[in-house]
């Protein structure tokens, strides 16, 4: 028998997401969307109620979520707005390469001051030529005595305006590949640290993507997570552990386009009748909540594999989860805005703003395109 | 300085009520059950003196069905300390028969203070909060929107609403119960910390016979309506003039308001 069924708690966890959501990010969503300002208070907010950081293991005195756990609260997150849920959901992105390579002391030093106050992390792995070939980036890591010197530069680095500290993957040698990556922690202050600007996006305008340059900036050894050479391991592991979430984001934001569109098009009076009398409407309507549902699932899937510790299939079904749930997320967008029809395409109604929110995540954590990738790698190994 | 904070979990706003075929009750099998709203900003109002004072307990009972655990893990998820679930197999509609079962398990905590909305929003009974004062002999306040306790904690000050915007101060020792009123203060949310912590808290569990309670219920439902269907609107035909005159024949007549 297979259980679907949530348990109490994450009906809790789920019930009170969607409040908050309610209460405090639906509300200013659309004005965030058109500011591109960054919602300070509202992650103040998050952090106090507990929906940030959650992946630190009770042991550190975090809550020890599970990526189950994190895949119900992006969807709620995500039906709100998925520039807030990015926002939002980033700093487990930056502290999971220290929670699954650190050691304690480096977790004690680096992780747990964020449960102590809202602050953020920003996870700087892609690079102006490094995106979906993330082993080919540049970034150089130079041995020093006991520091390493880093120099080079990052791209799409979300919260890196506000963030405090930066896990920063880098290469010792870029002859070696992969396999000469290291991930290194770097805290805000360090010197030669220059923040670019707050880019014009399309969508996802309330969250904050910059570019980061690194010039002879020092850090200590002892801020090397993992080993050398083992750092495009700790990136590959840890984007398995966030794209469940990401993906299921997605599934809430084409759970909110559907709302909205099951709701207009029993409004929406043409010939005479609710345009949901019509059967071009009904079967998309219906495609949608199919999708939805679908897309879910693979997420739980991939969540659960990776809480029951079996990280091959869980990045397997990461995949598949996020592959899914970002192209499905996509469709459903551009049908609510054609159910919508000329109002859709206008920032009276949120469909639109849905729609170029979601386009960003079959492009970030890994592409589409890359997702298969990874999929068919799986699928053609011996 | 002990607070009880007494809930209710009702339906939740937005669900669409049916009323069971032979009409002696709500269909409740698609309900989604909520902490009554005014109840929340109670529990609210309890935690709120507590950190004030920062002293004492929050300690939030209900009484009814096994699902209503939900509700008091839900308060402790928001901070209440302790809870307490009254246990009752066929929910119980007498509210005087409710009331002795809450005032019997609010007894043994022996609190300064108890509090619980001014109304549920289900029946709309405002009926437990009197009854639970006088079993338990304390002064009642209701439609609360301020209480201030005495220096001495011996005393309180209660703001009540009344009609027309104005503010009617009551003075009253303590212990004392007050029912309170939107407005109050704006609920917390169940943090994802005190969801976690609040699965793993134990609830105090009574039977009405643990209670000693015996009385049988004043009241039973009779039965339940739904409002009637809305009538289709009327469409007034003719000229400006002649739609004028009809409507003010109509307001007149019909409709009887001017």
């Amino acid at each position: 028998m297979i259980g679907f069924e949530l348990s109490e708690e994450q009906l809790s966890l789920k019930e009170m997401v969607r409040k908050f959501v309610q209460n405090d990010v639906i509300p200013v969503a659309a004005k965030f969307d058109a500011s591109h300002e960054f919602p300070h208070d509202l992650i103040k907010k998050a952090w106090e109620n507990g929906l940030m950081n959650g992946c630190v293991p009770e042991k550190f005195g975090g809550l020890g979520l599970g990526v189950l756990e994190d895949v119900i609260l992006n969807e709620e997150m995500g039906a709100g707005c998925l520039g807030i849920t990015t926002s939002v959901a980033v700093n487990n992105l930056a502290l999971y390469p220290i929670l699954l390579g650190g050691t304690d002391e480096q977790i004690k030093e680096f992780v747990v001051p964020f449960l102590n106050e809202p602050k953020l992390a920003s996870f700087c792995l892609t690079e102006p030529n490094s995106g979906s070939d993330a082993g080919s980036l540049t970034t150089h890591a130079k041995e020093d005595g006991d520091h390493y010197v880093i120099n080079g530069s990052k791209m799409w680095i979300t919260n890196a305006g506000h963030a405090s500290l930066y896990t920063v993957f880098a290469t010792v040698n870029k002859d070696l590949k992969s396999k000469g990556i290291v991930c290194l922690v770097v805290p805000r202050d360090a010197k030669g640290i220059s923040v670019g600007k707050h880019e014009d996006k399309l969508g996802q305008c309330a969250s904050d993507t910059r570019a980061i340059s690194f010039e002879n900036v020092r850090v200590p050894k002892s801020h090397l997570i993992g080993s050398v050479g083992g750092g495009f391991k700790i990136a590959l592991r840890t984007l398995d552990h966030t794209r469940p979430p990401i993906a299921s984001g997605a599934v809430g934001a084409a759970r909110a386009a559907m709302e909205h569109s099951i709701r207009y098009s029993k409004e929406r009076k043409q010939f005479n009748q609710p345009i949901a009398n019509f059967q071009g409407i009904q079967f998309m309507l219906a495609d949608m909540a199919t999708n939805i549902e679908a897309g879910r699932l693979l997420c739980y899937q991939a969540a659960s594999a990776i809480d029951k510790g079996d990280e091959k299939k869980g990045g397997y079904y990461s995949a598949l989860a996020k592959r899914f749930s970002a192209d499905m997320a996509m469709q459903v967008a551009i049908d609510a805005v054609q159910i919508f029809g000329g109002y859709g395409y206008t920032r009276e109604y949120p469909v639109e703003k849905i729609m170029r929110d979601v386009k960003l995540v079959q492009i970030y954590e890994g592409t589409s395109q890359i997702q298969r990738v990874v999929i068919a790698r799986h699928l053609l190994q011996d | 300085m002990n607070v009880v904070v007494m809930l209710k979990q009702v339906p939740d706003t937005e669900t669409k009520i049916r009323i069971t075929a032979d009409k002696s009750g709500i269909e409740k099998g698609d309900i989604k059950w909520i902490i009554n709203p005014y109840d929340e900003y109670a529990i609210e109002e309890g935690l709120k003196i507590k950190e004030g004072l920062k002293a004492g307990t929050v300690t939030v009972v209900t009484m009814g069905p096994d699902r209503c655990v939900e509700a008091l893990r839900t308060a402790i998820a928001m901070g209440a300390d302790n809870a307490i679930h009254i246990k009752e197999a066929t929910e119980a509609s007498d509210p005087f028969v409710i009331a002795q079962a809450l005032s019997a398990a609010i007894k043994k905590e022996n609190p300064e203070i108890v509090l619980c909305g001014k109304q549920a929003i289900d029946d709309d009974g405002s009926a437990v909060s009197g009854y639970v004062a006088e079993l338990l002999n304390i002064p009642s306040v209701s439609v609360v929107v301020k209480i201030a306790i005495g220096p001495d904690k011996k005393d309180a000050k209660a703001e009540r609403e009344v009609e027309g915007g104005a503010k009617h101060v009551v003075h009253c020792p303590l212990p004392a119960l007050f029912a309170v009123n939107k407005g109050i203060n704006t609920p917390r949310y169940a943090s994802l910390p005190g969801i976690m912590k609040a699965k793993k808290k134990e609830i105090k569990t009574y039977s009405l016979q643990d209670l000693g309670v015996t009385a049988a219920a004043t009241m039973t439902e009779a039965g339940y309506e739904l409002p009637p269907e809305r009538k289709a609107g009327k469409k007034i035909a003719g000229d400006t003039a002649t739609q004028a005159t009809e409507l003010a024949r109509l307001l007149r007549e019909e409709a009887k308001v001017i």
